[in-house]
């Protein structure tokens, strides 16, 4: 102790550390001053933006609503809304008759009386939605690559894939549809082509974004063996992003069973019609059987798909 | 095969405001082994990927007997690369593929599109990349995954698939960098018995003077992207040594340090 006391002031090692201590001192509290003003900052934006939106799509506005005693009274919106759903549900619900099994079935019937049809249009939903989602995988494969910034050849090549892409997942699927509607007549090749052109640019950009986190070290092997840029892309990228494209495209598959089966609001083929003339015709049992058939069919894929690609996703963790 | 000398001619290369390579001029001898040294940065690296033209020089030239090196582009570019072949501090092997396809890659240049992009490769080459794979004792791991291999194994599958290339010239930068001593040893090894049996010149970069001056036939020493030694490892002396690696250097030119020796000897 008397030793370090003895040597503090005359030494100029020990007199430089605790300058450089105090140094780190002052430099820790400014960088505390920084974050906590960057934290403030970010906090005051975003409740603005927050309050700014809900304010302008109409979160605070003020209905008038009947009451029970048939009196009027202002409410807020959302509540105000809730109590509308219930009367839905109600139209929605079907008379069924549970005193016998006969007569639950012959109910049962009544309410799922276009069966077969729904089924048939569902199936082809579903088809649409592979087609589609091969379409977009092929496509979206094929133009991921020049599409990535560290394996575009150049970058005129880089900017005209990449605006593609942009374009064709821009466009909602139902515009592709009326556009290819007007083209080709109203069918399910409308709806393939539309859902396969937006599966195509969503694809291609998640692919793009794999392919641009990959190490480029074994693309370096292949170009100094002398390989060409399809051989670097083929035997040095493919490989590493290999079950990243499975896993986007089954997800891809789920999602494109879901807007073929919207395409056909505008007739380009599957379910979606028969959804669209039932709201139109005010059928509204057979608005909920249609919907039940729906959510059972997507509960199926969705599980299916995402137990295969946790399967493909585990099987990469083990090697 | 037939082998002409590697001769660079002011080669020049410039990143921003570094000259990373400074009108180097070298002439290599067929069947030479020659080592590269220098500080970190000092340009070796560049230097190399000048050679197999991963990059291109900003000035100066590069020949190949006859050929002009750094003009040649599309096919005879990559011809260019298969015969200069290249292997790296890293291994850039792709570690996904077995260890086969990563040798067969060495067989890429000059091949047919469908074919490559297949990954179809004929029996021969089969059959070339398992006999380069058996001169480095790996055929039994021939059909594993390469990313699942030490770091040792990798670079020699590395310079299997260099071997395939049945290139004349073979460049390596930093190869043993990554590895344990006895690692080390086993890949100079190597590339001595390749140089000494296939009468291959050997360019390599190293950063350890002890290998250096065990292996190489010929030393060039590298300062801020120029020669400043060219000779045999005895003419190699302290004095040399500290210009080169410069006063901050001290520990760098330590020999005791960076040494593998103790275990080159035993292994020897």
């Amino acid at each position: 102790m008397a030793s370090i006391t003895e040597a503090g002031p005359s030494s100029p090692l020990l007199a430089q550390a605790e300058s450089s201590i105090d140094a780190f001192e002052r430099e820790f509290a400014q960088a505390r001053r920084r974050s906590r003003r960057v934290w403030l900052i970010g906090t005051v934006v975003f409740l603005a933006l927050f309050f700014l939106t809900t304010w302008f799509s109409g979160f605070f506005d003020v209905r008038m609503v009947t009451l029970e005693d048939g009196s009027r009274a202002p409410r807020w919106v959302i509540p105000a809304g809730f109590s509308l759903l219930d009367d839905f549900v109600v139209k929605m619900l079907p008379t069924l008759d549970f005193s016998s099994w006969p007569g639950f079935w012959a109910s049962m019937d009544d309410w799922f009386w276009g069966l077969e049809k729904w089924l048939g249009l569902l199936l082809e939903s579903i088809l649409i939605a592979y087609m589609a989602t091969i379409f977009g995988i092929f496509f979206g494969f094929c133009l991921s690559f020049p599409a990535s910034r560290n394996l575009a050849p150049n970058n005129f090549v880089y900017h005209v894939t990449r605006r593609f892409l942009e374009i064709s997942r821009t466009v909602p699927e139902l515009v592709w549809a009326l556009i290819f509607i007007f083209m080709f007549g109203p069918g399910p090749m409308a709806g393939v082509l539309a859902v396969g052109l937006h599966a195509q640019g969503a694809l291609g950009k998640l692919y793009s974004e794999a392919n641009e986190n990959i190490s480029m070290r074994p693309l370096e092997g292949v170009k100094a063996a002398g390989g060409s840029w399809f051989d670097q892309v083929r035997y040095g990228a493919v490989p590493q992003v290999i079950p990243n494209i499975i896993s986007y495209s089954l997800l891809r598959f789920e999602i494109n069973v879901r807007a073929s089966s919207i395409i056909g609001f505008v007739g380009a083929g599957g379910i979606g019609k028969e959804f669209y003339t039932a709201l139109q015709l005010q059928e509204y049992t057979d608005l909920s059987a249609i919907f039940i058939i729906f959510l059972v069919t997507i509960g199926i894929i969705d599980w299916g798909s995402e137990k295969l690609r946790h399967r493909i996703i585990g099987l990469e963790g083990r090697t | 095969m037939e082998h002409a000398s590697l001769r660079l001619e002011n080669l020049t290369r410039v990143f921003g405001q570094t000259t990373a390579v400074d009108r180097v001029s070298l002439d290599i001898a067929p069947g030479q082994f020659v080592g590269v040294i220098g500080r970190s940065g000092a340009g070796k690296s560049t230097l190399l990927r000048l050679i197999n033209r991963l990059i291109d020089p900003t000035d100066g030239k590069v020949t190949f007997g006859d050929t002009d090196v750094t003009t040649l582009k599309g096919r005879a570019l990559r011809e260019w690369r298969r015969d200069c072949a290249m292997i790296f501090q890293q291994f850039n092997l792709v570690e996904r593929l077995d260890v086969l396809t990563n040798v067969l890659v060495g067989r890429l240049a000059g091949r047919g599109f469908l074919s490559s992009m297949a990954m179809q490769f004929s029996d021969e080459e089969r059959t070339m990349a398992i006999q380069a794979l058996d001169r480095l004792d790996l055929v039994p791991q021939a059909l594993q995954r390469a990313g699942t291999l030490s770091g040792g194994q990798q670079q020699r599958v590395a310079i299997a698939r260099a071997l395939v290339q049945n290139p004349r010239i073979m460049l390596a930068d930093e190869p043993i960098a990554s590895l344990d001593p006895g690692n080390a040893t086993r890949v100079m090894e190597a590339l001595r018995t390749i140089n000494k049996e296939d009468g291959l010149t050997v360019l390599v970069n190293l950063h350890t003077l002890d290998t250096a001056r065990e292996y190489c036939d010929r030393i060039v020493a590298m300062r801020a992207g120029r020669v400043m030694f060219d000779g045999t490892a005895v003419q190699l002396t302290d004095d040399v040594v500290r210009d080169i690696y410069g006063s901050e250097g001290l520990e760098e030119f330590n020999e005791a340090v960076t040494s593998t020796a103790a275990r080159v000897r035993e292994t020897a």
